[in-house]
């Protein structure tokens, strides 16, 4: 395991910058086929009206995807990163357009621990609404 | 209907080996549209340190949810047509790399109500075939409605 970011490089309170990710239907179907969850709310969206949603909604597990992808760039090592979990509380809408949707995630390294190790406290919006909270993770530093 | 709170601590049997490849790892990275080398270039893997190529931190979800067959008995009392993913937990022993034999068992940890919902948390925990713990997972889910 080698992360590139120094433990001692890195302060408490220290921001990471945000990054956009877009999502678009093509995304859920690949998802779908690789995670195996087939649940039509994710890309077909006469289903997800029917249940009443306003649209397809992204998986959590997409959602969450993206916040683990924002930590492990920012590590350098995916396999630097021990700890991961999230709440889902809101849904990802994604319309069949050409524009989809855009998952924003930011970072702040909210506590420094022993053995060189880090929380990262994520944020992840879209459409102005938080789509994960309580979502942190920890990395194994250099 | 409230659920029922005799199932918390059972366990499933341990799942049948599910056989990390290199080709499924590259299918979930495209999935998820990281292009990182380590999930697929082993060279680039070992560079930093990995045996072969290693999978991201959300891989697992693809193999750890065994307790299937606990959520689905009725004396349980669970409406999936009400059920939405509430939390997710990944905690590593390690990195999982393609080559990995891994073995999980799902145990239901916790059943609570929040407000008008109900609340299932089952831990699963992974190791290889040999025994070495690599991660446990830990996945609540919320019926909604379900202690109205």
């Amino acid at each position: 395991m080698a992360a590139t970011v120094k433990y001692d490089d890195v302060e408490t309170g220290q921001e990471i910058p945000a990054v956009d990710y877009p999502v678009r239907r093509v995304n859920l179907v690949m998802y779908a086929g690789a995670s195996g969850d087939f649940n039509p709310i994710h890309w077909n969206e006469r289903f997800a009206k029917t249940v009443g949603l306003p649209d397809v909604i992204a998986h959590g597990m997409f959602t969450m995807a993206q916040g683990g992808r924002f930590v492990t760039d920012w590590a350098g090592d995916p396999g630097a990163v021990v700890d991961y979990g999230v709440r889902f509380s809101s849904m990802v809408v994604v319309p069949d357009d050409e524009e989809g949707a855009v998952i924003t995630v930011s970072g702040i390294v909210e506590q420094k621990l022993e053995d060189r190790r880090v929380v990262v406290a994520l944020t992840a919006r879209s459409n102005d609404s938080r789509v994960l909270s309580k979502a942190r993770a920890v990395v194994q530093l250099i | 209907m409230a659920l029922n709170r005799d199932f918390v601590g059972r366990a499933s049997t341990p799942s049948p080996p599910y056989e990390v490849s290199r080709v499924k790892i590259k299918e979930f990275a495209a999935a998820i549209g990281d292009d990182n080398p380590v999930y697929r270039d082993a060279e680039a893997a070992r560079a930093v340190g990995h045996p072969d190529v290693i999978a991201p931190p959300t891989f697992p979800i693809v193999f750890s949810l065994v307790g299937g067959s606990i959520l689905a008995d009725p004396d349980l009392g669970l409406n999936f047509a009400m059920v939405v993913h509430g939390e997710q937990r990944f905690e590593y022993q390690r990195p999982i790399h393609a080559g990995d034999e891994l073995v999980t068992v799902s145990t239901v940890t916790d059943i609570r109500s929040v407000g008008r919902n109900e609340l299932i948390t089952v831990r699963s925990d992974v190791s290889t075939v040999e025994g070495e713990p690599v991660c446990t997972t830990y996945n609540t889910i919320v019926e909604r409605g379900g202690a109205g």
